[in-house]
Parts: structure tokens; C-alpha cells; sequence
């Protein structure tokens, strides 16, 4: 039997296994006689393993299973340990306290970044919702010009949510739109202002420049602004997810990850990297395509999810 | 893409290379590397492993270990494997007599599949196809106007009846209308979603069922992590997957999990789509994106897209004139265009063999403004200047200096290189009476290169 074949066979069964060896391995070191005892190499690289395939990475996790092992047990369960190490990444993050869009500008203006098909223009949606919801007038403003049909897609979710939109034609200049968002937001009164923004690869020097021309154009109309620049990661990016935040924040200066996508099976263990190497919070996560999807991130939530028995 | 990957690859065998005898411990070091180099480009764990074993296994093999050039045979030993897990199947669609054929495109949301199913039309007509396509995304807000515009842009019929929203109808009315029209294709964007799914999942079965396809392609996305397999296996269990389109591969993420794909799920990557125009869409040769991996580069795509974009009467034109010493800035500048049809600087130096290990290079890429700044000054001369540069006096270049938004120093400079490689065009010219068409496609690409500096 060749090589690929083997390992074809093997990997059909990996998911099973995964979880029936990780479920072993807790149980082993978890026995009431272990419990005092420090993790073992066997277990460290059980451990690594299962780190390493929900996204988290190389250095994070090297951090984590260290960290893991280098801590004698006091009877804490493994599962115990893992958590703590993973929450102590996240929570070395300043964080807003209610990781909610708080208003410091008239109007705050947020902008939301990212690349490709991660799920901006949703979020935008569930957001304004959200915000109208608490009693916020927020506004949208259409400023992916470049995608076939985003802006009918914003229009959508703008009627769904119930609030104004600004929009231009297919092809404007991006910080045009936002001019006019940002005046008509100041004309009417409203205290958010909204932005989506084309999605665009981090490695285009030219499509992030021209968020830099975004936020100058924001920043002239509305002291401080954009207040906020959220960076929307799919959960199931892996490594890459590092390179984006790192190039989103050096241009557009992000201040926190939306995490969309969260309900399948991915974990968006980048986010513990992301944490672990950028000191970036996460602020909400995506779980569905419904309106009232977007949840105000909790790390200890969170840890509880990506540490569900189905590893 | 691969640049990251390729450069830490690099790093590995030329910590080796200058070895003449290879001990266990470089092997071992050189592996650990190329185990993190993989990990971090989110190639799956367990293939990770199993790669790494493997190579372990033939490299530690003694009469690897006491041959003449043991590190060059690591090095071929870790491209094999490569090589071995991607696939040796050839990229592109498999042979079909079904009429019309029917492709059928599937993958999560935010993959790119509604823009691959664009490329996808598009690069079917320029192989003098006739597609059709239909969208089957009632859910997703605007997809269908999306796919609309995307096939107006690719100059494709498309299925849209108004205001029906059974997914399972619009692919039945696509067919029946590919065979009154007499389209020989019909692709059939389907909506993405989380592949949990179950719902979508009876869907796609069901328009598998009344369409027949005979392509099932799987888009995914490059920046995918470690979920890719679990998702792909998903799909392919459910509903069938006979190829892969690998999307997104132009920014830096390294499509590890994706190319994991091939060797877990088994399916064979059919595709590659690189970039936000409809024409960034190849099919996938697995041993060119090894060779550009290890950076040994991929002339084969070069020479191809250079084949695309020039003419061979043109060129046939140019080195005519080349010969006579007639080369003149109108010329220089049709080159450039050529140059920059190509694509991106970028993407073609990454086709020559070497280039991606010129970390120098890194600091001055080529600067894709520099070269429209070059175009804007030949531009703002007039044609009598053009064809005979010594006419530009200080007021004349001072005038080409503001119409192209330059200084005169520019074009000071831009004359000055301009004239110097007249000159040694002419030396060639003469000194060669044989045709010099080789060295002339080599001078396309170097003209520019060299007025950069």
C-alpha cells in the first residue's frame, strides 16, 4: 500500500479517533492518581496536536503546551489547565469592558475592514441592527463601490434593520462616500456612522492605501474618527489570519477582530493568535446568518466552546 | 503565494547545501524546519507528520546519506514528495461527451464562488466554449444580481428567470434553456453556507440529481485553516466533489490546508484563481507550483503567458527594426504594455527560476507606479518626439515633465537610459545576422527592469 494511501485511509478516521484519543488522554491524566502528577511528554503532544488543528499556531501553541506543562498540578483536570492557559492569552488584551461599540465621537464612526468574502457586509447589518435596537440611530454608508452587487446587498440588510443607508454608484471613490455618509449622518443627527468597505487582500498596496485615504477623510470631518476599525476574520482562516491583522492594523489601524462564522466547525483558533503575537481583542462574533447573530465576545465563553468534549 | 513558504524552504536547503556530507543531525535539524515551514503554511497536521516521516525515511537511507551530493538529493527527495502530495493528476476539466455538460460549483459561503464561476465562463470562452450560467443562491442577498453582473462582465448568457426561487427549478430551466439556445455548457453557482448544513446539503443533491454534472467543482479558499478538510470531506461525502478550485492565492496566505485537501479528500485540484479580474484563472499544474515552492521557478507559465500576450507578427516587426537601429520610444512603450499585460511584476518575477530566493529583492520590488510613471512621460511627448527622441530640448522636457506630472530630472533620466539602450540594441542588431527572436523576448524583459535603476 503507497504512502498517500495509508494516509488517506488513516485520515477518514481521524476525526473519530481525534476525539476518542483525546478523550483517553484526559481520562489518563485525569485519573484520580494523576491528578498530582505533571502532564507527560505523551500528553504534551496529544495536546499540541489538538492546539495545532483548531488553528491556534506554532508559537501560541508551543506558549500554551509549555505553559501546561510546566505547572505542577494541584488535582486541576486537564481540561482545566488547557482553558486557563488559553484565557490567560486572551485575557492579557485590554479590552473595552462590555466589548460593545461604545460612543466617544458625534457621530462615532466605525469602519470595517477585511479581506475577501469574510462576511463585512453581514456584520454591518447585524450591527446597525443591534445598535437601533439599544435605542442608537445608527447609519450605514455603502462604500464597497468595487463588488458586483454589494451595495444591493448592504441595501438589503439596511432595510432589515430598519435604518438609513448612504450609497453611490458602482465605481465611486470609496471616501467620497464616506464624506457624504459622515455629513448626512451630522445633518440628521444620527450618533453612528457605519462604513463597509470593499474587501480587499492585505497584500494590495494600492486597495489598503486607499482605506489610509478613508480615514483621512473621516478623521477631517469628525475629530478622532474612525473611533473604530473593526478587522472581520473568518473563523476558519488559518495562519494567514496573522499576516491580515498584522497589515490591517499597520495601514488602518484596527482595534479589534469580528470573528464571523463561528457556527460551523472551525474554532477561529486564530484568534488566540492573533491575541498571543498582535494583542488585538475580539469584540463580537458572527454564529449565524440571522440578524440577531452577532454576540458580544466572552474569552470565557469562548473557551468553553473551543473546549467542548467534540475536539 | 507561496513566497513565504518557498523562502523558509530555501533557508532549509541552503543550510544544507553547502554540506558535502550529511550527518543525521542536519537531516533532523533540516526537518524540524521544513515541519514548522509546512505548519505555518496550515498544511494539516497529520500530513504534515506523515510528510515529514516519509522524507525522514528516504533521506537517512545510507546511500542517499554517502552520495556525491547528498544535499541536492534531499532536495529532490522533498520535491518528489511534494510532488506526491498534491497529485500528479493534470489540472483543468476531465474529458466529458455530456451535451450540454454541466458543471456544478460548490463550497462555503465567501469562498469566491460566484466570481470563479465568472473566470470559470470566461476562460471556457476563450477555449471556444459556449457556457451558460445560473445561479441557484435564493438565500444570500443579491447573489443572483451578483452572478448577473459577473457573466455581463465575461460576456456570458445567463439563466435568470424573474421571481423564481426554487434553486432546483433555475437549474432545470438552465438546462432546457442550453438546449434551445444550443449552449454547450451550463455552470451552476450554487449558495454556500457552513457545510453543517444539512438542508443545503439535500439541495445540492438535489440539483446534482436533475442536472447530471459532470463536474463537481469544490471552491476553496487559500486562507483556509485546518478546517478545510473537514469541510471538503463533507462535501465529498454528501455530494461528490471530482475537482478543487484553489482561490485567493495571490495574497501571502500560503493554501497549505487547501492543497491538504488533495491528499486527504483525494480529489485533485483543477484550478487556480488568483486575482479580482476575470482573467486571473488557471488550470493547476502540480509540478510548477512545486518548482515555485522550492524556487526553482515556473518558466513554463511564463513563456505561456507571454505567448498570450504578444503577437508574433509584432514581434517579428520589432526585431526588424531593432536590426536597422530604428528602435524608438514608441516601441519602448508598446514593450512596456506588453510587459504589464502579463500581470502583475510581481507574479512574473515569481516565474523566474531564482527570484523568489533574491531576498535582496524584497526591499525594491519592481514598482509597478515607476512603470506607469515611465508610460505617462512617453505619453505626454508628442509623436514627432516619440519617434525621435533628440528632438526634446530643455523646453520641450519641461513641458513632457508637467503634462506627466514628473520633474526633469525624469525624464532626464528615462532619455538618458532610453538612449543607452538604443545603443546597445543596435550592437546587438548588428553583430547577430542571425533572427534574434530569443533574445529579444529576454529583452523584453529586461528593458524595463534595467530602466528602473
Amino acid at each position: 500500500m503507497g504512502f498517500l494511501d495509508k494516509l488517506k485511509q488513516g485520515l477518514q478516521r481521524t476525526t473519530q479517533q481525534f476525539v476518542d484519543k483525546f478523550e483517553d488522554i484526559v481520562q489518563r491524566a485525569d485519573a484520580p492518581e494523576a491528578r498530582t502528577r505533571d502532564v507527560d511528554v505523551e500528553t504534551a503532544e496529544a495536546l499540541e496536536e489538538i492546539l495545532l488543528m483548531a488553528d491556534v499556531g506554532v508559537a501560541a501553541t508551543d506558549q500554551i503546551v509549555t505553559a501546561v506543562t510546566k505547572r505542577s498540578r494541584r488535582g486541576e483536570s486537564l481540561r482545566e489547565l488547557v482553558k486557563q492557559e488559553i484565557l490567560r492569552v486572551l485575557m492579557a488584551v485590554p479590552r473595552e469592558p462590555h466589548s460593545q461599540i461604545v460612543m466617544r465621537g458625534k457621530p462615532q464612526v466605525v469602519l470595517v475592514v477585511g479581506v475577501n468574502g469574510v462576511g463585512k457586509t453581514t456584520t454591518i447589518g447585524k450591527l446597525a441592527n443591534q445598535l437601533r435596537v439599544q435605542g442608537k440611530s445608527p447609519l450605514v454608508c455603502a462604500a464597497d463601490t468595487f463588488r458586483a452587487a454589494a451595495v444591493d446587498q448592504l441595501q438589503i440588510w439596511a432595510d432589515r434593520a430598519g435604518v438609513d443607508i448612504v450609497r453611490a454608484r458602482e465605481g465611486a471613490d470609496p471616501a467620497a462616500v464616506v464624506f457624504d455618509a459622515i455629513t448626512a449622518a451630522k445633518a440628521r443627527h444620527r450618533d453612528v456612522v457605519l462604513i463597509d468597505t470593499a474587501g480587499r487582500l492585505h497584500t494590495r498596496t494600492n486597495l489598503m492605501s486607499e482605506l489610509d485615504k478613508i480615514r483621512r477623510v473621516a478623521s477631517k470631518e469628525v475629530a478622532g474618527a474612525p473611533h473604530e476599525v473593526l478587522l472581520v476574520l473568518d473563523a476558519t482562516v488559518g495562519q494567514n489570519g496573522l499576516a491580515q491583522a498584522r497589515e490591517f492594523t499597520s495601514v488602518a489601524g484596527v482595534t479589534g477582530i469580528v470573528l464571523t462564522k463561528l457556527d460551523g466547525t472551525a474554532k477561529g483558533g486564530i484568534a488566540v493568535a492573533i491575541a498571543h503575537e498582535l494583542a488585538l481583542p475580539i469584540r463580537y462574533v458572527g454564529v449565524g446568518e440571522g440578524v440577531d447573530d452577532l454576540l458580544p465576545f466572552s474569552p470565557y465563553e469562548y473557551v468553553d466552546a473551543i473546549f467542548q468534549e467534540k475536539w | 503565494m507561496f513566497d513565504a513558504l518557498s523562502n523558509r524552504l530555501q533557508d532549509v536547503f541552503q543550510s544544507i547545501r553547502g554540506e558535502t556530507r550529511l550527518t543525521e543531525t542536519t537531516v533532523e535539524n533540516a526537518l524540524r524546519e521544513i515541519r514548522l515551514a509546512l505548519l505555518e503554511a496550515d498544511v494539516n497536521f497529520k500530513v504534515v507528520k506523515a510528510f515529514v516521516d516519509r522524507v525522514r525515511d528516504r533521506a537517512m537511507d545510507q546511500a542517499v546519506l554517502k552520495s556525491l551530493t547528498p544535499s541536492q538529493q534531499v532536495v529532490k527527495i522533498v520535491r518528489d514528495e511534494l510532488l506526491a502530495l498534491f497529485g500528479d493528476a493534470k489540472g483543468g476539466l476531465t474529458e466529458s461527451s455530456a451535451r450540454p455538460r454541466v458543471i456544478l460549483m460548490l463550497g462555503l459561503q465567501g469562498s469566491g464562488k460566484t466570481t470563479t464561476t465568472g473566470k470559470l465562463a470566461k476562460w471556457l470562452v476563450k477555449q471556444g466554449r459556449h457556457p451558460i450560467v445560473v445561479s441557484t443562491d435564493v438565500r444570500r442577498p443579491a447573489a443572483i444580481q451578483q452572478l448577473a453582473i459577473v457573466a455581463a462582465q465575461a460576456g456570458v448568457r445567463v439563466h435568470d428567470p424573474a421571481g423564481e426561487m426554487d434553486p432546483v427549478v433555475r437549474a432545470k430551466g438552465a438546462l432546457a434553456e442550453a438546449r434551445a439556445v444550443g449552449n454547450d455548457i451550463v455552470i451552476v453557482d450554487t449558495a454556500g453556507r457552513l457545510h453543517i448544513d444539512d438542508e443545503l446539503m439535500r439541495e445540492l443533491v438535489a440539483i446534482k440529481d436533475v442536472s447530471g454534472p459532470a463536474d463537481l467543482l469544490y471552491v476553496a479558499d487559500a486562507m483556509t485553516g485546518q478546517d478545510a478538510i473537514k469541510s471538503a470531506g463533507e462535501f465529498n461525502a454528501q455530494v461528490g466533489v471530482t475537482g478543487v478550485v484553489l482561490t485567493k492565492i495571490d495574497g501571502d496566505a500560503r493554501g497549505g490546508a487547501a492543497l491538504s485537501v488533495v491528499s486527504v479528500v483525494g480529489v485533485p485540484i483543477a484550478f487556480v484563481g488568483s486575482g479580482e479580474k476575470l482573467e486571473d484563472f488557471e488550470p493547476f499544474h502540480a509540478d510548477r507550483f512545486v518548482s515555485r515552492m522550492l524556487g526553482m521557478g515556473d518558466v513554463l507559465s511564463l513563456i505561456e503567458k507571454a505567448e498570450e500576450v504578444i503577437d508574433a507578427g509584432d514581434a517579428q516587426k520589432l526585431e526588424a527594426k531593432i536590426r536597422k537601429g530604428g528602435f524608438t520610444l514608441e516601441d519602448f512603450r508598446d514593450q512596456l504594455r506588453m510587459l504589464r499585460r502579463m500581470g502583475p511584476l510581481e507574479k512574473i518575477m515569481g516565474m523566474l527560476p531564482g527570484m523568489g530566493g533574491m531576498k535582496e529583492l524584497a526591499g525594491q520590488k519592481p514598482d509597478e507606479k515607476q512603470l506607469s510613471r515611465i508610460e505617462a512621460i512617453i505619453n505626454s511627448m508628442t509623436p514627432a518626439e516619440r519617434k525621435q527622441a533628440d528632438i526634446l530640448d530643455g523646453s520641450r522636457r519641461k513641458r513632457v515633465a508637467k503634462g506627466s506630472g514628473t520633474t526633469v530630472e525624469d525624464v532626464n533620466r528615462l532619455l538618458k537610459q532610453f538612449v543607452e539602450m538604443q545603443r546597445m540594441l543596435k550592437m546587438v542588431g548588428q553583430m547577430t545576422g542571425e533572427p534574434i527572436a530569443a533574445p529579444l523576448k529576454k529583452k523584453k524583459k529586461k528593458s524595463p527592469f534595467s530602466l528602473m535603476k
